[in-house]
């Protein structure tokens, strides 16, 4: 364990410690902190700032102006928590129901299984997010070809899976899902695989069933990791931009229906088709980012975390 | 492995017909799964290998040469004007010595600072030492892209706006609190006898680090960057924020930017896919029990 009393001579100190801080606090702490300060300005025409206390934010909520920020905003807000939503009720239940074939006692070629369904993750969202625009395209017609195949020709919609308004971001969103699950599956697995097999075994020899065993013995020991999990995806969600970026462009459409808080804070950072760039607003969408993450952060550790570990 | 063979022979009962069916069913689920997971990737790569005809007419066929249907005969779908326009039309090659010198350059300095400051942080008793410690991981939780807007400012002003050097320094410094973070669990487990005896014998601190504790660690070095790899060479947001001209681009930029050019070629553009798939995807393949080990390890602590 730590040795605790030793006392270095100042250069072994210097040297092992100041480089990183330097980095560290330089290009990660600075920006942050600057950037919710560059919230409180509108920048110039000739690049001075004034202050302008916060009237930025409040041009989130209710613009005046004819720049409709409160509309696009809320509109975003509204479309990251769907994209949340559909990450909480898809991605991370298949991730432990993976998690759980994976973990079976015996399961032959287990590994290969765990290496395969983690592919997906290992890929760039922009290869990930290309494959699938041109697999919904109509054109080429890959997925239709596979949703006529079960029979579901009429949920097909005529303006394309991402050309339709109310297709666009659940299909997005599932793309999103297909390329993360690996995460929730491992983290899931490494908690499963950690469970003491005698208790497993107890269970059986009183004749517990595979489905009493997973929901009354496993469930309960993997809810601290399915809180942790759902800590990564909320925080992942509410800066997501990639997905969006890729599959639908910078105006996230069709008519903003796949627009959520990252893009729109690209967008208003660095302009888009009528938008001229608004820096001072970008940082002021940032800083509400930082604080709603923070929120779901303080939430999950003060909340939620004691309830999940009951012991 | 002999043992559990060996447990199984013994213990088993005889399975019932019912047993049977279920033991099947996880395999059934689990290859379906599988075919989901890998069918996209196989299709791009398959249609990569055809031309614009080919590609609409038989996306589901592999490209062949020759055929049985009516006797045989020759019949060759197989093209490569898609990777040859790949290649003619963008710097490629340019763009794959961008995302190695980066990603290789920022993970060095992850994995050289982390542990010089976990060892540090962890080893001796000084002022401020959990302080400092708390406030280096919690950059764990914070998503640096949030700073964007200052970021800019900060890297224009110094001069290396659109440069590798910019890059490196935000993967460093978003790098270090996870780096930190899972060092430190390692850090923490070597013994401090041995310590101690080297610094008996007159070793100097130096010496102890990098000659005896970081050969120690190397299974922590290894999963720091199992963490660290992937997302450096995939990032798409800083590259297009601070390092976006065609110059200093990175693989998954120039992808990005070559695929929205190139929308309408769809032979040049499945070739690009495939080519930026196949470095990492193709390490992946290559290390992927020791990777998932790693990450296991990094996902328990």
């Amino acid at each position: 364990m730590r040795s605790n009393n030793i006392r270095p001579p100042w250069h072994v100190l210097v040297a092992f410690i100041v480089p990183a801080l330097i980095i560290y606090t330089v290009f990660m702490v600075y920006p942050l902190f600057d950037s919710m300060r560059l919230a409180l300005y509108q920048q110039q025409a000739d690049g001075s700032q004034v202050w302008v206390g916060l009237e930025n934010f409040i041009r989130l909520f209710n613009d005046e102006r004819t720049t409709d920020f409160d509309i696009r905003f809320i509109n975003a807000l509204l479309h990251t928590f769907i994209f949340f939503a559909i990450f909480m009720l898809v991605q991370n239940p298949m991730g432990l129901f993976l998690a759980g074939l994976l973990s079976i006692k015996g399961l032959r070629g287990a590994a290969v299984y765990r290496s395969i369904l983690f592919v997906p993750t290992t890929m760039s969202i922009v290869i990930v997010g290309w494959i699938w625009t041109l697999m919904l395209n109509p054109l080429w017609g890959i997925v239709s070809d596979i949703v006529a195949g079960v029979g579901l020709e009429s949920i097909i919609p005529k303006a394309g899976w991402l050309g339709d308004p109310n297709t666009a971001l659940p299909v997005v969103t599932l793309v999103g899902v297909w390329q993360y699950i690996g995460m929730p599956m491992i983290l899931f697995l490494a908690s499963l695989i950690g469970i003491d097999d005698d208790l497993i075994e107890a269970a059986k020899v009183d004749g517990a069933t595979g489905w009493d065993i997973f929901w009354r013995i496993k469930f309960p020991l993997v809810l601290p990791t399915a809180g942790v999990v759902a800590v990564l995806t909320f925080t992942a969600n509410f800066v997501a931009f990639d997905n969006v970026f890729v599959m639908q462009g910078t105006q996230a459409g069709p008519s903003f229906a796949t627009d959520i808080l990252g893009t729109y804070f690209y967008r208003v950072t660095f302009g888009g088709a009528s938008l001229l760039p608004n820096t001072s607003m970008g940082a002021t969408i940032a800083t509400m980012i930082f604080f709603i993450i923070l929120i779901g952060v303080l939430f999950y550790l003060f909340i939620l975390r004691p309830r999940l570990i009951r012991d | 492995m002999t043992q559990t063979k060996h447990k199984i022979i013994h213990t088993a009962p005889p399975k019932s017909l019912r047993d049977r069916i279920a033991g099947v069913i996880p395999y059934i689920l689990l290859t379906g799964y599988s075919v989901v997971a890998l069918f996209p990737m196989f299709l791009i790569v398959i249609n990569s290998f055809k031309d614009r005809k080919e590609l609409f007419r038989t996306p589901y066929q592999p490209p062949i040469w020759f055929t049985f249907e009516d006797g045989f005969q020759i019949l060759n779908t197989f093209s490569a004007e898609g990777y040859e326009r790949v290649f003619n039309q963008s710097p490629v090659l340019g763009y794959f010595a961008n995302s190695i010198f980066i990603t290789g350059v920022s993970l060095f300095f992850v994995l050289l600072l982390g542990t010089t400051v976990a060892y540090a942080l962890n080893e001796y008793n000084f002022r401020g030492n959990r302080v400092l410690y708390v406030f280096m991981v919690v950059g764990v939780m914070i998503p640096l892209r949030l700073g964007t807007v200052s970021l800019i400012k900060l890297v224009t002003s110094l001069g290396i706006y659109d440069t590798h050097i910019a890059l490196i320094l935000v993967y460093i410094a978003k790098g270090l609190p996870v780096g930190l973070f899972i060092l430190s669990e390692f850090m923490r487990q070597v013994p401090g006898e041995l310590k101690d005896a080297a610094r008996v014998d007159g070793a100097n601190e130096y010496w102890i680090l990098f000659a005896l504790v970081i050969p120690l660690i190397r299974p922590a070095l290894a999963t720091v960057l199992v963490f660290q790899l992937i997302p450096i060479w995939n990032d798409l947001w800083f590259p297009l924020t601070l390092a976006p001209s065609e110059g200093v681009r990175t693989v998954t930029l120039g992808v990005s930017s070559f695929a929205g050019q190139y929308k309408q070629d769809w032979s040049a553009l499945l070739a690009a896919l495939t080519l930026a798939m196949l470095p990492v995807t193709g390490l992946y393949i290559v290390f992927s029990r020791q990777f998932i080990r790693g990450l296991t390890r990094g996902a328990l602590k």
